[in-house]
């Protein structure tokens, strides 16, 4: 609801860019913008990363802390994503509680890192039913230039890697690093006019109807999914995106383990 | 909550619950349940028992969300407290946000809301029992009550989820299946087979992702059937009530003119057996169909009918 206006020149523009193959910024339609990755980014956490995807920045960072587990699953961690799209970062973002677009993106985070079993969350437990650790993963944009949903979750990912459990502090015996046991990678591309464009800018999200993230883990299984946008699109494009999706995922994560 | 179940599928390829892998749990429909609503469904889908009701176009507070060209289309899902085995905080909570924006999603292109510049149509969704699948229930439900509404479509909307347990891909989870399977995979689809919802967690290999696409779009295509068939028993019953309950005279009114008059009493979204040509015409389409058939109906009452000649001529004589 709170997408910014597109005027129709713009709309215009990439559309018929698209038609002749371009993108904007010259990049071709599976192309990425550069990745870097800055982990230990800030001291007080257990874990964090700060993250720029061509112009987009955000900071991921992890708290560790001893709570109690849920009920229904006594003898694991727990994890809890949020995002917050602070107003500092676009015209378009308002103070005030998380929005539906800031709990999506938390949310599509959290599944890629729930569903493919990053974190072994059974080693996160201390004492079964009372006291578990608790990782805390808060998602904060800098600069939305686009593609939030893939930089978070590189972000997340990253700053898990470097996340120590602070054993320590609490007389729980020494720092360790996290049990992480898989590396998800999450791709999205939008819909403009037919031609599927991935990692898509500020302008190509505003302008496309319809955006699909897939999230793959390891071995290249899908682990999550999630389509945003009123437009809709068909099994055969989902199904092209799927595969296009799973090769990027591999290119990006061979990127992601070299920085 | 029950133990996890040693096995999902038994040596005779049923489920726990006795469904086929590829089949979805019964549903049972109401149109137009609501008396304050503009339109209205309830829905029970399996255990689910899911309430939807429309309100709109009508004006949007606050006034800020208006849109000067199109109405906007807002999506409430609720579950109530007591919808589940432990009670549910009320009022909206992460997951409901998400839920209902999705699923708003899969409604906004399938309305011509160009049609209701600054109004807003408003889908409350009330979910009663929550038993696996109450997303695809609501938006089942949903579709139903914009059609009750009168709201303009260009199809409905069906909804379904396909999952995996036992390394085996399922159509619509159950609770158990849901809880302990290996994974979920809910859409939407509207009529011309486009999905207008997609969510995933889990486990899918890129082969079984593209299966349990067709499985759940084979899913939707048998809610739709079922969706359809609620809405012209609802209306043909709605159409008999009001012969029954109409003076005389008018009944001979609608009878002779059933052919110009029926269609709009029907409701819109019926008419799509031709997807494609949708039931909005071109406007020059319309104008040019209308009148003629009028001036058809006319002609041969004149003829049929020499009654209405001589009231006519009366008519004229006294005037």
């Amino acid at each position: 609801m709170n997408k910014e206006i597109v005027s129709i020149i713009q709309k215009d523009h990439l559309y018929h860019l698209m038609l002749k193959g371009e993108r904007a910024d010259g990049r071709a339609f599976d192309e990425f913008r550069d990745i870097s990755i800055q982990t230990d980014y800030i001291d007080k956490a257990e874990g964090s990363a700060k993250v720029e995807l061509g112009n987009t920045k955000v900071v991921v960072g992890v708290k560790i802390m001893p709570g109690t587990p849920f009920p229904d699953t006594p003898d694991s961690g727990v994890i809890i994503t949020s995002a917050e799209l602070i107003p500092l970062a676009s015209p378009e973002f308002e103070s005030g509680p998380p929005r539906e677009n800031a709990i999506e993106v938390a949310r599509v985070t959290d599944r890629g890192i729930r569903e493919s079993g990053a974190i072994d969350l059974k080693k996160l437990c201390v004492v079964e039913g009372e006291k578990v650790w608790m990782v805390f993963i808060d998602i904060h944009v800098l600069d939305d230039c686009g593609n939030l949903m893939n930089v978070s979750a590189l972000g997340a990912i990253a700053a898990l890697l470097t996340a120590k459990m602070p054993k320590e502090r609490f007389g729980l015996g020494e720092d360790a690093p996290l049990p992480i046991r898989d590396i998800p990678v999450s791709i999205t591309a939008v819909d403009i006019g037919g031609g599927i464009l991935f990692d898509p800018t500020i302008e190509e999200e505003n302008v496309a109807e319809c955006k699909l993230t897939v999230i793959f883990n390891q071995e290249g299984a899908i682990s999550g999914m999630q389509k945003s946008g009123n437009g809709s699109l068909t099994s055969d494009q989902l199904n092209n995106i799927v595969e296009i999706s799973c090769k990027k995922a591999q290119e990006i994560r061979k990127k992601f383990l070299e920085i | 909550m029950n133990e996890k179940p040693e096995k999902f599928i038994d040596e005779n390829g049923l489920r726990l619950d006795g469904r086929k892998i590829d089949q979805i749990r019964d549903i049972k429909i109401e149109i137009g349940i609501l008396n304050r609503a503009d339109g209205s469904c309830y829905l029970e889908f399996g255990n689910n028992k899911i309430m939807a009701a429309v309100y709109g176009p009508r004006e949007v507070h606050p006034r800020h969300q208006q849109k000067a060209t199109r109405a906007i289309v807002r999506y409430k899902y609720n579950m109530a407290s007591f919808s589940v085995e432990d009670r549910k905080r009320p009022g909206p909570d992460r997951r409901s946000i998400e839920v209902s924006k999705v699923s708003r999603e899969a409604f906004e292109k399938e309305i011509f809301t160009e049609l209701y510049p600054k109004s807003a149509i408003d889908i409350f969704i009330e979910i009663l029992q929550a038993d696996a699948g109450t997303r695809t229930a609501a938006i089942n439900a949903a579709s139903l009550a914009l059609a009750d509404a009168g709201i303009p479509m260009r199809g409905l909307i069906s909804s379904c989820a396909v999952g995996k347990v036992d390394d085996t891909l399922i159509l619509d989870l159950n609770k158990d299946e849901d809880n302990y399977g290996q994974a979920d995979m809910p859409i939407a689809m509207s009529t011309d087979g486009k999905i207008t919802l997609l969510q995933m967690d889990g486990h899918l290999t890129q082969e079984e992702f593209k299966k349990g696409l067709e499985m759940a779009q084979q899913g939707c295509r048998e809610i739709y059937e079922l969706q359809r068939k609620a809405l012209i028993d609802h209306y043909n019953n709605t159409q008999k009530e009001i012969i029954q309950d109409a003076p005389v005279e008018s009944v001979k009114d609608i009878s002779t003119e059933s052919a110009t008059e029926e269609d709009p009493i029907e409701d819109p979204v019926i008419s799509d057996d031709v997807p494609d040509n949708g039931y909005i015409a071109n406007d020059d389409e319309i104008k040019e169909d209308i009148p003629d058939e009028k001036e058809e109906v006319i002609l041969d009452e004149y003829e049929d009918n020499p009654a209405i000649v001589s009231d006519e001529t009366e008519d004229d004589t006294l005037e």
